[in-house]
């Protein structure tokens, strides 16, 4: 018999979530969240009045983009299942949203409850299909698991042509939004009022999620991804845990597809493509996998780094012949050379970066 | 207690620091009174600053990547000959890959943050669809958009957005007004891709041939490559023309797949959109025989054709400005959209505003290289309305007939007289 210490089986997952020390904490968990909520939204409120239009723009963007990678953070960070179909889900909510909107448009019922309707209509379709893919997820594993999230990513342009009637193909459709309410002055920029819903929407998906991951339920996720054997023997139901895990992280993924098509008020299959669900991944792996804080990370580089590049890129000053060859291709080399540096200098992402370096300044001083 | 309270400080302070940097309100922009050139975004007494969204990369970059780059030569070209008006103009490009979502963060990049004073010719319908909008909101000039969906065209709905190339429907009736003169009493049916482009092309060509003049109605998608469903039910319908709506890739797929069928060889007429000669030879490469006898129309002088000034002109400015890239129709288009928009930007005159600018191009009455004419006016913002059958002999796209306009309702096609214009002595506009 072989005298080995056998390592319990661990998902391939964990390789890149860093644990961390979590320790007793007093009082209620959902009154600190609320307090944080709080504080963040007014300082992004603050924020947005002193930033100019486009910025505020990039901040509805991001905001757009935390609501989904919170949720696919703990998809993938904490309960271990790969999601490559995220795009797809967005895709759900933002349709959903555009279709929503414009008939309520097309009716003359709109009114302030209109929106957050249409939005919660987009939650619910996505979470619909998040539960249905869930179900599916529940059975498979690893490549397995990838493979049918795969699937659901690419549906979504063939779905559209199928259902041209209602989809409008390859062109999309455009979406009707209310414009700022005018209580708010006749030259308020539109775009710090998107900022506004976006962030709303935000601070919405982080509290449920924060809540989440700190509940009994979180502790299941946890468990399921580190041992399914051992969560089984310790009584938690490993598929519908899995399910439960899924169908939240779909409706953030529709809320934020749902905010992205208020923000650009149109909806086209090209936007939800298999690129999008690929940078969502990579987002949140290089923001920190598993971490809240690292989700946000990854929601800003999806946002600043091919605008970086391009402000980079422009920059240089090239002859005729070299910028022709060059021009669209630098600043992809450019994203894809970051992203290598990044893995390599910090593996853990940037928020274990950050907590590191934190450590190390708390022994110095 | 001590740590919570240290907190609430730097939190606090943080928040108190914010608010004093954002305690500016919200004025109405200086600009929109119009008033000295200082105030006009984008304009200074040296510069012009226009921008554009073109696919560099990604599925439609393939010849479309051609076209900024030589709006952007021509630019350079004038820049060195003394500007407009003492200005020069500085072109920005922004690439958005033909992806819509791309395309609304760069256009609002360039009006919001780089202060671009129009956008110029940006290009495809699905991309531009979703800025239309804001243009509209922000009161920008959005000149000559590079597709032909008639979209564009709504003065009441879009006051700032105008189109450049002829919308599908004219080309649509006047390829069938052809198509009835030349082929009488022959089984015509049509080919369209399932979207604005084939749906106004289709229109155009039932408003001249009537609705029961196309016998069989086929479309396709560009995300499915497999087309011989449509091409066999062309086949069991005896069509003897079909009238397509087809970018260059799908030109090319439905001239290969009818050939391999064997039997079935109908004339095909194209969408100028879909007919550039060296585009389709190089993706039929050996199989480009098959576009012996092809017929489409063209609303710009041929690119071979080089005893057309025009042509002269731009191979002269492609040579030194454009690093001398391969010269096709891309490059015509490219340098046409230059051109008109120096012409717009000398009728704005000296004090350049955005309203000023608009209420130039309504004015109308441009000529260069364009075959036809341009339609501008308060109630009108297509492009050009004229275009001149092609035919390719002997591997060369060559123009034949006359030049024939019509409009997008219900108007004649009939014969556009007047003589082609010349360039300028040096190649650019005076005022």
């Amino acid at each position: 018999m072989s005298t080995t210490k056998v390592r319990p089986a661990r998902s391939p997952i964990s390789r890149f979530v860093t644990p961390r020390p979590t320790g007793p904490r007093r009082g209620s968990t959902l009154l600190r969240h609320l307090l944080w909520v709080a504080v963040g939204a007014v300082a992004v409120y603050f924020v947005s009045y002193g930033i100019d239009p486009f910025r505020n723009y990039q901040l509805a963007t991001v905001a757009a983009y935390l609501c989904v990678t919170a949720g696919l953070t703990m998809l993938t960070g904490l309960n271990g299942q790969l999601s490559l179909g995220h795009g797809a889900l967005m895709a759900c909510g933002a349709y959903t949203v555009a279709l929503a909107q414009n008939e309520f448009s097309d009716r003359g019922v709109l009114g302030a409850w209109a929106l957050p309707v249409s939005l919660a209509l987009g939650v619910l379709v996505a979470a619909l299909a998040g539960a249905l893919i869930g179900v599916c997820a529940a059975r498979l594993r690893g490549p397995y698991l990838a493979g049918v999230t795969l699937a659901v990513a690419l549906v979504v342009p063939a779905f559209t042509t199928r259902f041209a009637g209602l989809f409008n193909a390859d062109q999309g459709l455009s979406v009707y939004v209310d414009p700022a309410p005018a209580a708010l002055g006749p030259y308020f920029p539109p775009e710090r009022w998107q900022a506004w819903i976006a962030i709303g929407a935000a601070m919405l998906s982080l509290l449920i999620v924060a809540n989440l991951v700190h509940s009994r339920y979180g502790r299941a996720f946890k468990a399921v991804r580190d041992d399914e054997v051992a969560a089984k023997l310790a009584g938690i139901h490993v598929a519908r845990t899995q399910v439960l895990a899924f169908v939240v992280s779909a409706g953030c993924a529709g809320l934020g597809g749902g905010v992205l098509a208020v923000i650009s008020q149109s909806v086209s299959p090209s936007v939800f493509g298999l690129t999008l669900s690929l940078n969502l991944l990579l987002a949140i792996v290089l923001g920190g996998l598993g971490s809240l804080f690292g989700a946000a990370w990854g929601a800003l580089l999806l946002v600043l780094l091919p605008y970086l590049t391009t402000q980079v890129t422009r920059g240089l000053e090239l002859s005729p012949g070299l910028a022709n060859k060059l021009e669209g291709n630098l600043p992809l080399a450019i994203f894809g050379l970051t992203l290598i540096i990044v893995m390599l200098v910090a593996p853990g992402g940037i928020q274990d970066a950050f907590r590191a370096l934190g450590r190390t300044v708390r022994r110095r001083f | 207690m001590l740590r919570i309270a240290r907190r609430g400080i730097v939190v606090a302070a943080c928040l108190a620091l914010v608010a004093a940097s954002s305690a500016c309100s919200d004025e109405a922009p200086s600009s929109s009174g119009g008033g000295t050139a200082a105030s006009v975004p984008g304009v200074t007494d040296t510069e012009i600053l226009l921008g554009t969204h073109m696919p560099l990369t990604g599925p439609a970059a393939a010849g479309y990547s051609k076209i900024a780059p030589a709006t952007k030569a021509y630019f350079e070209y004038v820049n060195a000959n003394g500007g407009v008006n003492g200005r020069k103009i500085k072109y920005l490009v922004e690439d958005d890959g033909y992806n819509p979502a791309n395309t609304q963060t760069l256009v609002r990049k360039l009006v919001l943050e780089d202060k671009v004073f129009a956008i110029l010719n940006g290009l495809g319908t699905p991309t531009h669809t979703g800025v239309l909008d804001f243009l509209k909101t922000q009161k920008v000039p959005d000149l000559f958009v590079a597709s032909g969906s008639r979209s564009w065209n709504q003065p009441e709905k879009y006051p700032t957005t105008f189109g450049f190339q002829p919308d599908y429907t004219v080309e649509g009736k006047i390829i069938a007004d052809f198509v009835k003169k030349t082929y009488p009493g022959q089984v015509v049916c049509h080919m369209g891709q399932d979207d604005d482009f084939g749906r106004d092309s289709l229109a155009g060509v039932e408003q001249v041939l009537g609705a029961d003049g196309v016998k069989e109605k086929q479309k396709y998608v560009t995300s499915n490559t497999n087309i011989t469903p449509q091409i066999q039910a062309f086949k069991a319908a005896g069509c003897q023309v079909v009238i397509s709506a087809t970018i260059p890739a799908f030109t090319a797929l439905s001239l290969g797949t009818a050939a391999k069928l064997g039997g079935f060889k109908p004339q095909w007429v194209p969408s100028s959109v879909g007919a550039d000669y060296t585009t389709l030879s190089g993706l039929l490469g050996e199989g480009k025989v098959l576009l012996e006898g092809l017929v489409a129309p063209g609303y710009l002088p041929v690119s071979t054709d080089t005893s057309n000034p025009w042509v002269q002109l731009y191979q002269k400015v492609n040579k030194e400005y454009n690093g001398d890239a391969p010269f096709d129709n891309n490059i015509m288009f490219g340098m046409t959209v230059g051109y008109l928009t120096v012409q717009a930007l000398l009728k704005a005159g000296k004090d350049l505003t955005r309203e000023g600018l608009i209420s130039a191009v309504e004015s109308g009455g441009f000529k260069n290289a364009a075959v036809g004419p341009y339609r501008y006016s308060a109630s009108d913002h297509s492009g050009i309305g004229g275009m001149q059958m092609g035919r390719v002999t002997a591997g060369v796209q060559a123009a034949f007939g006359p030049v024939v306009q019509t409009d997008d309702g219900a108007g004649p096609v009939q014969e556009y007289t007047e003589a082609p214009a010349t360039p300028t002595g040096n190649g650019i506009p005076s005022a």
